[in-house]
Formats: C-alpha cells, structure tokens, sequence
C-alpha cells in the first residue's frame, strides 16, 4: 500500500490547568490514504476539532502538543515552526469551518481572495491566477462565477459562502482537507449540496480528507471509514458500512441507538445513562466504564486497550462479536 | 374575526385541542425611515407566514418541518401568544385568543399552553435558584408552589435537591429538562417545543425525546413539535406539516408522508436528509436555494426549484387539497 497522505501517531494534546493537566486529545492513531474521506464522530467535547486543529498548528494557548507525532506525506509537521507551518496550511492543507465567515475576509472580493492564495502557492501570473479563480468558483457551483467573482462575501447566502470556501480551500491544490463541521450551520438540501460537491472534489483530486461531525447522518453519506472519539480517546475506527452497520464499541452501540433514524421503528430511543466525564474528571480504567452496558470486572482498573493505526477496531476490552451480531 | 367560510368550530367535540385556520404574520422589514428616504427605497414586507391552516387533536404530536426561514417558530410564537397574527386566528378549544372578549377566557386558554425553546441556556434567568424558576408561572397566578418544584424535578429524571441550584450547575440536557419542568409546572395541555433538541448532544437528546414521550403517556399532553430534523420529527410525530416559504405545502400522518411523500419539495427534502444507512449512496444533490421570502416566486413559491413544474405552476398558487390522505399544495401531486 502507498504511504497515507496524512498518519497521527499517539497524538495528545494537553492543557496546563490550575487543578492539573487535561488531555482533550489523549494517544490518538490513525491514517487517511489519498482520495479517502475519514470522518470523525463524537459527541460536544470529545476532542474532535482539537486533534483537527492540532495537525494544521492552529491550537489555541494554553492547549499544546504534548506527545506524538504528526507525518504528512512522509514528512513530520508537528515540531514545524510557525511561519513553516502557515505555508503548509494554505499549500498543502485546505480548511473549511462551521461558519464561512470565520475563513473569509469581509473586505476583499472573493475572486482576489481565491487569486491571492493561488499566487501565494502556484507560480502563476496575475492573469493567470484571476482565471483560475473563476473556474474555481465554477467549479464549485457558483452561478455566473464570471460576473460573481467581484463580489464580497456578504453578497452571498450561507450555502454559496460555504461554496466559496470550499474553492478557497482547494485553489492551491492541497493533498489533505480539514472541513470542521462545514454543513452543521446548513439546511439540508444546501448540506447534501455541499457534501455532494466535498465528495466529488476530492474523488477527482485525490485529496485525503478530515470530517469531523457530530452528525452520524453525515458520516453515512460522506466518509469511508469513521473514526469514533469519546473523552479525547479513539474509541472505534474502522469502514463506515461497518462501525455504522456493525458497531463494536458499546458507545458506538450507545450512539447508534440513541439516533432516532437509526432505531426506525422503536417506540423509545435506547438510552446511554448519564453524560461524557469532563475531562477534568475522567475515570480510572475505560473512560466509558460507568455509562457501560458491558463492563467486566477490570473495566474500572484497565485502561482500555488502545488502537494502533493498523491494530484492531473497538478499544474495548468486551466489544460486541460477529457471532453475537450474527446471533442478535 | 369571521371564520371565512370554515364554519363554527364544535372544537372540544371531536377532540381536536387547536385550530389554526388562515394563519398569517407579516414584518415589516422596511431600513429606517431616512433611509428610505434618502435612498428611494420602498417599504419592505416579509411574509412569514401566510394562510397556515391546520388542526391539532387532543393528544396528539403535530409536527411542524421545514428549512430555516420556513415560518416554523413564528408559527409556534403565535401559538403561545409571544406574537399575534397579522390575519387568522388561533383556537384553543372554543376561544379564539384574538378576538375572544372575555379576558378571563383567553387567560385560562393561554395558561394552557407552554413553550419550550432550543436554546435551555438563554431561556433560564441565570441569577434565578431552579425552585424559582420552575415554580414562577404558577407563583404568578398566585398558585400553590410548596413542593411543586422539587416533585417536577423528580418527574423530569432530575433530583428535589438541584431546587436550590442555579442554572449554571447543569449540562444542556439538564438545563432542558427544567425547561420542561417549569413548562409542566403551569399544569397545561399544548406544549409548544420549538427545535427542543437541537443543541443536545444525540445521547442526550434521545434521553430528552423519551422523557417528552413519557410525559405525554402520563399527563396527556399535546405537542406542537417544531423541527427541522426529519428523523426526531418521525420518531415523535403523529401527524406531520411540511413548510416551505411560510406556506403549508402538504400534510399527512407520519407513516405515511414517510411512505408517499406527494410534494416535490417534500420529495427533495426527504431525499437530501441524510440517512444513517447511505454508505455508499450516491444521490443527485437539490437544485437551488430557497429563495427571498421578501420577493417570493409567484404562483407555487416552489417552482424555480421543481423538477416536474408546468406552465401552470409559475401564475396559479396552488390550494391545499386533499389526496389520499393527505393534504397537498401543488396542482400535479396525485
Ligand atoms: N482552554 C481550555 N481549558 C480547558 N478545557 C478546554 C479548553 N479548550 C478546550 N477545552 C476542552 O477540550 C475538550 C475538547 O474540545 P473540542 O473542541 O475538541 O471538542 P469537539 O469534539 O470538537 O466538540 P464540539 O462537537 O462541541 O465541537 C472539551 O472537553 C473542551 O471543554
Ligand atoms: N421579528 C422579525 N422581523 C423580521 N423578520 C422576521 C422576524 N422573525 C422572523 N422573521 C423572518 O420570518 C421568516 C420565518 O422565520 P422563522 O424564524 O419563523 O423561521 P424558522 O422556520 O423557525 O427557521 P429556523 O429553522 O431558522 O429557526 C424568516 O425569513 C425570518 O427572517
Ligand atoms: S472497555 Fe469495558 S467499560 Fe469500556 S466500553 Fe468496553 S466493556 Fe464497556
Ligand atoms: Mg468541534
Ligand atoms: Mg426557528
């Protein structure tokens, strides 16, 4: 198999507090291959959006990178430099957040934003660079993109903002996409236009990208494989027909239930008791352990065993079986 | 206020807790008067909701769907009395609560009806303890209040002793459950639940959407269930209206708009839903965007954007009209 365009290697990330330290992203692992969408579930506070900001270096003081290692296309990332790193990020990573706006310049055209990036990156000219700005915003579906790339961002609806975005992030031709909740702030047909257009321009580009969502729904229609974080740990990874289809992890069965598209047909919603720990008060043992259907008697000892990027699927010491499946 | 041609409402008779027939709000959202002024500019009018009708029986869960700027909560204000109607009206059994003289009427039939919001943080008054909270609209009615906070926590899975509490002391998901609290605490039939989770987490909303239905089973409640997630609304509805642009363009029972869904656009909006069973679908995304609701599209407001509009569809509005069992708004649906 060809080297993954992006591999997080036991990535933590810690915050230094008054009453110790907090570890929103604790020892996480895994690869996106070229052209694979990996999308990243939990629930609020899990750690999704940290880990994300932690590969493109945009984590807010005091959180810090405190162990692991970030390689993107062969190379190391997360011991760059600030200035190295701001390249890589308009170069080679692309981002697309919740809000638009947050990635767009209220005083620019759209055109000379996209233009301005691609001449920063791409040996282009002027010309050459205004040109491919509009066939960028074409290409992301911006109707009459010829007479709209002089227009300013506020001239746009949410959805057509979010599509401008998208060209942003994609004008310089980078190998990996974050998109942080890109559709969370969108209605529906705008979102499935969005995921459609995501899907697409990365098929064709061969651009690895990072979803990260709290909506399962999306990860069904987006990703490849879907990565399951609970407490800053990774608790289930693995094909989407299957983490989604098959769950192993008893939180993955937990959050599988508790979605009301999932569960068609049930009268009530199964339940997972109580909420996630914070992570200033995380248990002993499996993070999971006190909301478990399934704990052992180590569950609250053990750490829970932790997943290798080529290891096995749930970080559970009882997850569910294909005979039980099979059996259910 | 006539009731143009729906006749007499027997409402408590056939069960039917609300009515609300030719329901329409609109803004004025016209720049100030200077601006206007200066640059030439007319008055603005938003229609955002216009000639909504539709019944909601005793016990029963109507849900209200559509995208953002649909009418949902402006529907679900007028309702609840936050706003009133620039035409229509609103029954509470037999009162009409704009016309209806008698104040201790409208009184009784409003104290009957709740709402719940989507946002559980900025609906509680921070410097309020929980028992107050809970306990205020019944304090204001100059009702008994002794103990009734501390046995509705129970109710909501909460414990008597988070009375003394402060808001800030819990999690969205709890924070909800007394907002449902403090809705129950006025003893009411409709209650009024306006996006109520959809700024919790799917753990927590699944445990937030079963305590609403057991609610329902115990006190014989009546929801007017407003959402824009067509999986929550299924799980809860009984009976479903589906918005576009500030109309009603089609209703059915659940199951069976599910089913058969007869609008384009409720055809398109369930198709672009995200299904938790897609890996590997892959569909044509919807055409276009909803458009101005300052300038809406004549005719049916839907029919820059649908698939199988005919000349017809671009200068006629298309009423409501009945097929199979439900009720739709276009001129081809069958
Ligand atoms: N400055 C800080 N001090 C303490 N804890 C923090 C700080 N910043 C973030 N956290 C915590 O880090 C954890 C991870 O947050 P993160 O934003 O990655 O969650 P998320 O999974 O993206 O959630 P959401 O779905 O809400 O976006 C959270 O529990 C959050 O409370
Ligand atoms: N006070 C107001 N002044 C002017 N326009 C308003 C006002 N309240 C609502 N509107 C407009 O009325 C329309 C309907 O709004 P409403 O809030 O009822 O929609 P909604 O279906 O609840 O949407 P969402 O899903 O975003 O909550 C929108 O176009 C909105 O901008
Ligand atoms: S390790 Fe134990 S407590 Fe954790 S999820 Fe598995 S069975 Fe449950
Ligand atoms: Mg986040
Ligand atoms: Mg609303």
């Amino acid at each position: 198999m060809s080297e993954p365009t992006l591999s997080l290697r036991d990535l933590t990330v810690e915050i230094p507090t008054r009453h110790g330290i907090l570890r929103p992203v604790d020892r996480v692992s895994y690869d996106i291959a070229a052209g694979e969408i990996l999308g990243v579930v939990g629930e609020s506070g899990a750690g999704k959006s940290m880990a994300g900001n932690a590969v493109i270096g945009l984590l807010n003081r005091p959180a810090r990178i405190a162990g692991g290692e970030v390689w993107l296309n062969g190379t190391r990332i997360d011991e760059l430099g600030r200035e190295p790193m701001r390249r890589l990020r308009g170069k080679q990573i692309g981002m697309v957040f919740q809000d638009p706006l947050t990635s767009l310049n209220p005083l620019l055209t759209v055109g000379d934003q996209i233009a301005e990036t691609i001449l920063e990156h791409l040996p282009v000219s002027r010309s050459e660079a205004r040109a491919r700005a509009i066939a960028a915003l074409d290409e992301v579906g911006i109707p009459a993109a010829r007479d709209r790339v002089d227009s300013y961002p506020h001239a746009f609806s949410g959805g057509m903002r979010q599509r401008v975005v998208i060209a942003l992030a994609l004008c310089a031709e980078p190998s990996l996409v974050i998109a942080d909740e890109p559709t969370t702030a969108l209605d529906v047909s705008v979102q499935a236009q969005i995921i459609a257009l995501l899907k697409r321009l990365c098929r064709e580009r061969g651009t690895a990208v990072m979803l990260v969502t709290h909506d399962m729904g999306v990860i069904a229609e987006a990703a490849d494989r879907v990565a399951v974080m609970y407490a800053g740990r990774l608790a289930e990874i693995g094909p989407v027909a299957g983490v989604l289809g098959a769950p192993r992890h008893p939180y993955t069965v937990g959050l599988m239930g508790s979605t009301p598209g999932a569960s068609r047909g049930q009268r009530r919603l199964t339940q997972i008791p109580g909420a996630m720990p914070r992570l200033g008060a995380l248990p002993q043992g499996c993070a999971f352990h006190p909301r478990c259907p399934r704990r052992g008697l180590n569950c609250d000892v053990d750490p829970a065993p932790r997943l290798d990027a080529d290891g096995g699927r749930a970080a559970c010491w009882y997850p569910v079986t294909e005979t039980e499946k099979a059996e259910a | 206020m006539s009731d143009k041609g729906t006749g007499p409402h027997p409402a408590a008779q056939d069960g039917t807790l609300v009515r609300i027939r030719k329901l329409t709000r609109v803004f004025d959202v016209s720049k100030p008067w200077l601006n206007r002024v200066i640059e030439r500019l007319p008055r603005a009018r938003l229609t955002a909701v216009s000639d909504v009708s539709f019944d909601i029986p005793e016990r029963g869960v109507y849900a209200l769907v559509g995208e953002s700027g649909s009418g949902k909560s402006t529907i679900g204000k007028m309702v609840v009395g936050l706003l009133d109607p620039s035409e229509g009206e609103v029954r509470v059994r037999d009162v009409d609560l704009a016309s209806e003289t008698d104040a201790a009427k409208v009184a009784a039939a409003r104290s009957e009806i709740q709402m719940i919001f989507q946002d559980p943080y900025a609906s509680l008054n921070p410097r309020w303890r929980v028992r107050d909270i809970i306990a205020e609209p019944v304090a204001a009615r100059g009702g008994d209040t002794r103990g009734l906070a501390e046995r509705l926590l129970e109710q909501v899975g909460l414990a008597a002793e988070d009375a003394v509490k402060y808001p800030h002391e819990f999690s969205g998901g709890q924070r909800q459950r007394i907002c449902i609290a403090r809705a129950l605490a006025a003893n009411p039939k409709l209650i009024v639940c306006d996006e109520p989770t959809s700024a919790l987490d799917v753990s927590v909303q699944a445990q937030v959407l079963n305590l609403m239905s057991d609610l329902r089973e115990e006190y014989g409640l009546t929801y007017l269930f407003i959402s824009h997630d067509l999986t929550v609304v299924q799980h809860m509805a009984d009976t479903i209206g589906v918005l576009y642009l500030g109309r009603l363009v089609e209703e059915a029972a659940s199951d069976a708009l599910f089913e058969t869904p007869r609008h384009p656009y409720t055809q398109m909006l369930f198709a672009a839903a995200p299904r938790m069973d897609a890996y590997g679908r892959e569909v044509e995304p919807p055409k276009g965007e909803i458009p101005d609701p300052i300038n809406p599209p004549a005719g049916c407001a839907f029919h820059p954007r649908c698939p199988i509009a005919v000349a017809r569809c671009k200068s006629e509005r298309p009423e409501m009209r009945r097929v199979g069992g439900a009720r739709v708004a276009c001129h081809l649906a069958e």
